[in-house]
């Protein structure tokens, strides 16, 4: 019991501190911003070394709460991501908030609740584990999303989100239950011996088939994807970015797991359910990406194109594919929380920043604003000598590896589709002069700026010297059980 | 870790670092300062890759001056440079236009001067480390970096049409080049673990993407891989190069670009795509090579006469030589694929040559542009009579692009014609029509534009070439007169490398009797003199 605790000692921590900050926010109200960042900064912070100790005292293999829970490299990986891409939402929020004068207590409180649950996705090994995992994480971004609730846009992103998650969610629970029906089991390990002992009836490949829809909407693949521009465009910029990278990384966790573990007898069947959704994702993503002239819902769309590529790893499967779905979250991570630090910091009062148009003439205005822009956009793009390149290499490497080149292939056409709207922002910025020639000066978002030039730092770092985090993702070689 | 060790290094990222110090010392209004580090940094670099042609041994080993680091280990990715023949001469070329091209837009670009000299240092390092790598990683990563300069290069101080053009640029390389990874993935595979899904197994070796590494198993690679990757690298390189009927985007590109970008593109970038085959294609797929000789003429002639025709009916100067340069780049692969040493040696021969006349022909195009602000040949006319010395020089590089004996082009055509001939005389016949052709359409721009009377007022007043413009176009001059001349030091670096690609793609070709074999190399060429 005592190693079970000290397992889930970071998550414990993380959910304690967050509601010792959700209470300091009813006391501060409007005020003591800053206070209240802080707060949730070290409230990560004491959970990245709970985490660490936790791995320390933790046997990777043990299967903890009876077999519900697991510390292995695969969760302590996702978990510091997690642990990471909240922390650098909450810096990308502290500007965004004072500027709209929102309470943040309540705000910061979701986001680390949010975390909680994502946390708890990547450790599950037994459906209802990360199903609980999913639906905190998932409440706590619904009311996130519609945060500012006096704005129409916000109000019907939350509304969308809420109503076609809450849809999903059920389509999700409906396929566990067919499967827990038909197997007797929710446990991840049980399962995957069940199915290869025997020819899986109708009923479980059913209950497969509404799982893989349930985590395709989670991951907001075609064609589970309609809410993804609405409720990104929608949503407060500092959630948007929090949600295309935690939430979506999280449930690329749980997809990685349930799939590649307790569902990989049934490989037969789901991959190429799985393929032709990444197929379908990568190409209407990229397409529907082409026309959008609101930069959030460009980097919707794109988002949605991304989590196609990332399902090219998953189809691979293999030590391979799991590797490359772990570091290209990672990339993701880091080159789209500074391409969306970016707009929260256009978003001011001088510029819209949401259109593409807004963006014109910013390189001569802003160079280095600019510059840091343009490696955001070269990365997603798959650019060399950014994250993003090296990323989609290990990902492409991997689906070639396992036979997957026809996907490839789409894969690759498709990014240098992709190339053409990241450059419409490109364009804008150096090729165009801006309306005005006075350069209008940006507010001082002294947070905001700090999180782009290090998502910049890291998307060059990691582009250039990937070796120790491509080392990371390959320590969790095999914990999935794996064919 | 002595100099030598380091030379590579060195030569591909001083730009680099020039680069940095105009970003970060330098403020958009120092213009002449940032000029004069522009201009210090790409002629100590040019200074810098000379002793590549006296240390370089060519009867050394195959790559020499190697540099190898452990990059990325988990995939196999090295830091691995290293030089040849062919690449020794390709970085000579571009350090040389590299100089040139920065030298000549002291008076072109007037805006934005900061970014320019910095878009085009790092386009620089970018040109160099697709010469020097010898790992498929990192070729790619220099390949795809180069794009990104060039596209702000068009783009931002181009012509009318320069957002049209500059994306379009980055678009179709960019396909090509996405493609080509494909291809490369799946020779890394081979090589290790195999190809699971379609049932190919490797041959087991540790994972490399090490180019040299790759060369000792080209042999063994199954027909029917080599034919999928030669595909692939097929696309990635004819866009660049660029092939009929992948050429729609240079004429654009060229036309819009800034002189100084119409030279690097013209000058070094068109060759990325022929020392793309050259260096990798050729090499690595032997069979799919052979097998695709006939397809891959035929486009090479095609592009030979289209490009010809094309460029007679131009009206524009800066059009018809960009129309010119598919037809020369036709002829570059036309000897590449007769597969002997004649006409490898003529291909990369013509590589440079094309460099250095094209790059003369953008460069003189821009110096009449910025005077008048047109380049319609019919705005011209009677211009020998006012510049007498931009007419000379004008005349010297048009001799050198059409072919004439005592000039670079010359030695070019002819060995590629020779090795051409000894596999088909028909092939060599119909691309001799193109050389006929190139002289009809550079003789007849030549002649509207500077001979007969003077046409256009405005004409009467030009200034003759200043001495900063004429010392952009003597070194340019002085090459095509040596290599026209005394091509024998270029034979000589070349033949060592080219008879490994001939080993390589050909390995029977020795082996057969003489009576079938080509003429031996035409080193005495110099016999004109």
């Amino acid at each position: 019991m005592r190693a079970d605790l000290i397992a889930l000692l970071p998550e414990l921590v993380l959910a304690t501190l967050g509601m010792v900050v959700l209470l300091a926010g009813l006391a501060a109200g409007r005020s003591r911003l800053y206070a209240l960042s802080g707060g949730a900064i070290l409230s990560l912070a004491a959970t990245a070394f709970a985490l660490w100790l936790a791995v320390t005292a933790t046997n990777p293999a043990a299967r903890l709460f009876s077999g519900m829970f697991v510390l292995d490299p695969f969760a302590v990986f996702f978990k510091a991501l997690f642990l990471l891409s909240s922390a650098l939402a909450v810096l990308l929020s502290i500007d965004y908030l004072r500027r709209n004068d929102a309470r943040p207590g309540e705000y910061y409180a979701l986001i680390l609740f949010a975390t909680v649950g994502m946390m708890t996705m990547a450790s599950g090994t037994n459906l209802a584990t990360i199903y609980v995992g999913l639906e905190l994480m998932a409440l706590s971004t619904y009311v996130l999303a519609g945060y500012f609730r006096r704005e129409v846009k916000s109000h019907e992103a939350a509304t969308k989100y809420f109503v076609l998650g809450a849809m999903s969610s059920g389509i999700l629970l409906y396929g566990l239950s067919l499967i827990y029906g038909t197997t007797g089991t929710l446990d991840l390990t049980v399962l995957a011996k069940t199915l290869q002992a025997g020819h899986p009836s109708t009923a479980t490949l059913v209950g497969m088939a509404l799982l893989a829809c349930g985590f395709l909407f989670k991951v907001a693949a075609v064609p589970f994807h309609v809410w993804t521009p609405d409720v990104y465009e929608g949503a407060p910029t500092p959630i948007t970015a929090f949600m295309s990278v935690g939430p979506k990384a999280a449930a690329f966790a749980m997809f990685l797991r349930v799939f590649l573990g307790g569902l990989a007898p049934l490989d037969g069947q789901w991959r190429w359910l799985v393929g032709a959704a990444a197929a379908l994702t990568m190409v209407w993503g990229n397409i529907a990406a082409l026309t959008q002239d609101n930069v959030k819902r460009m980097l919707a769309y794109s988002s949605i194109a991304h989590a196609g590529y990332a399902l090219v790893g998953l189809v691979a499967g293999g030590p391979a594919g799991t590797q490359s779905v772990l570091f290209y979250m990672l990339v993701y991570t880091v080159t789209n929380l500074g391409a969306f630090g970016f707009v929260i910091m256009l978003e001011s009062k001088a510029y819209a920043g949401e259109t593409v148009q807004d963006y014109a003439g910013l390189a001569r205005k802003h160079p280095l604003a600019a510059f840091g822009m343009l490696l955001f956009m070269l990365s997603l793009g798959g650019i060399p000598p950014t994250a993003g390149f090296m990323g989609k290499l290990y990902l492409f490497a991997a689906a070639v590896n396992a036979g997957y080149v026809l996907l490839v292939v789409i894969a690759v056409l498709m990014s240098a589709v992709s190339l053409y709207y990241y450059f419409r922002i490109v364009l804008q910025m150096y090729l165009r002069d801006g309306e005005d020639a006075e350069p209008a000066p940006l507010l001082a978002e002294p947070w905001t700026e700090r999180v782009i030039w290090a998502c910049g730092g890291a998307v060059l770092v990691i582009g250039l010297l990937p070796a120790p985090f491509l080392a990371a993702a390959k320590a969790t070689v095999g914990v999935l059980g794996l064919p | 870790m002595g100099f030598a060790t380091n030379l590579l290094n060195i030569i591909c990222y001083v730009p680099l670092l020039g680069a940095f110090v105009i970003i970060f010392l330098l403020k958009q209004e120092q213009s002449n300062a940032i000029k004069a580090v522009a201009t210090v940094v790409a002629g100590l670099d040019f200074l810098l890759s000379i002793p590549l042609w006296f240390v370089y041994d060519p009867a050394g080993p195959a790559f020499q001056l190697t540099y190898v680091r452990e990059w990325i280990p988990a995939v196999g990715a090295k830091y691995h440079v290293g030089v040849d023949g062919i690449s020794v001469l390709l970085i000579l070329l571009t350090t040389l236009l590299g100089f040139i091209a920065v030298y000549s837009s002291f008076s072109a670009i007037t805006h934005r001067q900061k970014e320019y000299y910095v878009f085009l240092l790092l386009l620089q390092t970018g040109m160099l480390g697709v010469f020097i790598s010898l790992d498929f990683v990192l070729f790619y990563v220099f390949w795809e970096v180069m794009l990104v300069p060039m596209y702000f290069l068009i783009g931002v101080w181009g012509g009318p049409r320069k957002l049209y053009a500059a994306i379009k640029f980055f678009l179709y390389t960019l396909v090509g080049s996405v493609l080509m990874l494909v291809g490369i993935l799946a020779l890394y595979f081979y090589n290790s673990t195999g190809l699971k899904a379609i049932g190919l197994p490797g041959l087991g070796h540790a994972p490399t993407f090490d180019v040299t590494e790759l060369f000792k198993v080209a042999p063994q690679i199954p027909p029917g891989l080599q034919f999928w990757v030669f595909l692939a690298f097929f696309v990635g390189f004819a866009i660049k190069v660029p092939m009929f009927p992948f050429h729609t985007w240079l004429p654009d590109a060229h036309v819009e670009a800034p002189t100084a970008g119409s030279v690097i593109l013209a000058g070094v970038l068109l060759k990325m795509g022929t020392y793309g085959f050259i260096r990798f294609s050729l090499p690595l797929l032997p069979d799919a090579t052979r097998k695709a000789v006939p397809w891959m003429v035929g486009l090479a002639i095609v592009g030979i006469v289209y490009g010809a025709l094309v460029a007679m009916a131009q009206q524009d100067m800066k059009k018809l030589v960009a129309y010119s340069s598919v037809s020369h780049l036709g002829f570059v692969m036309l000897g590449m694929f007769a597969l002997n040493p004649q006409g490898l040696t003529g291909s990369v021969l013509q590589m440079i040559n094309h460099g250095l006349s094209t790059g003369g022909l953008f460069l003189l195009v821009g110096i009449i542009y910025e005077r008048r602000h047109t380049r319609m040949i019919a705005d011209y006319g009677g211009l020998a009579k006012v510049m007498p010395v931009y007419a000379m020089l004008f005349m010297i590089i048009t001799m050198a692009s059409i072919g004439l004996p005592t000039l670079n082009g010359f030695i070019g055509e002819f060995t590629i014609l020779v090795g051409a001939f000894n596999r088909s005389a028909t092939w060599a016949v119909i691309a001799a029509t193109g050389i006929v052709l190139g002289a009809a359409y550079m003789l007849w721009m030549y002649q509207r534009a500077f001979f007969g009377e003077i046409t256009h007022e405005e004409n009467r007043t030009l200034k003759d070439v200043n001495l900063r413009e004429q010392w952009t176009l003597i070194p340019l001059v002085v090459l095509c007169f040596w290599i026209g001349l005394y091509p024998k030091p270029f034979f000589r670096i070349l033949e060592p490398s080219i008879m490994r690609v001939v080993q390589a793609v050909d390995p029977d070709y020795m082996n057969r009797p003489v009576a079938q074999l080509a003429a031996p190399l035409p080193a005495g060429s110099g016999q004109e003199q």
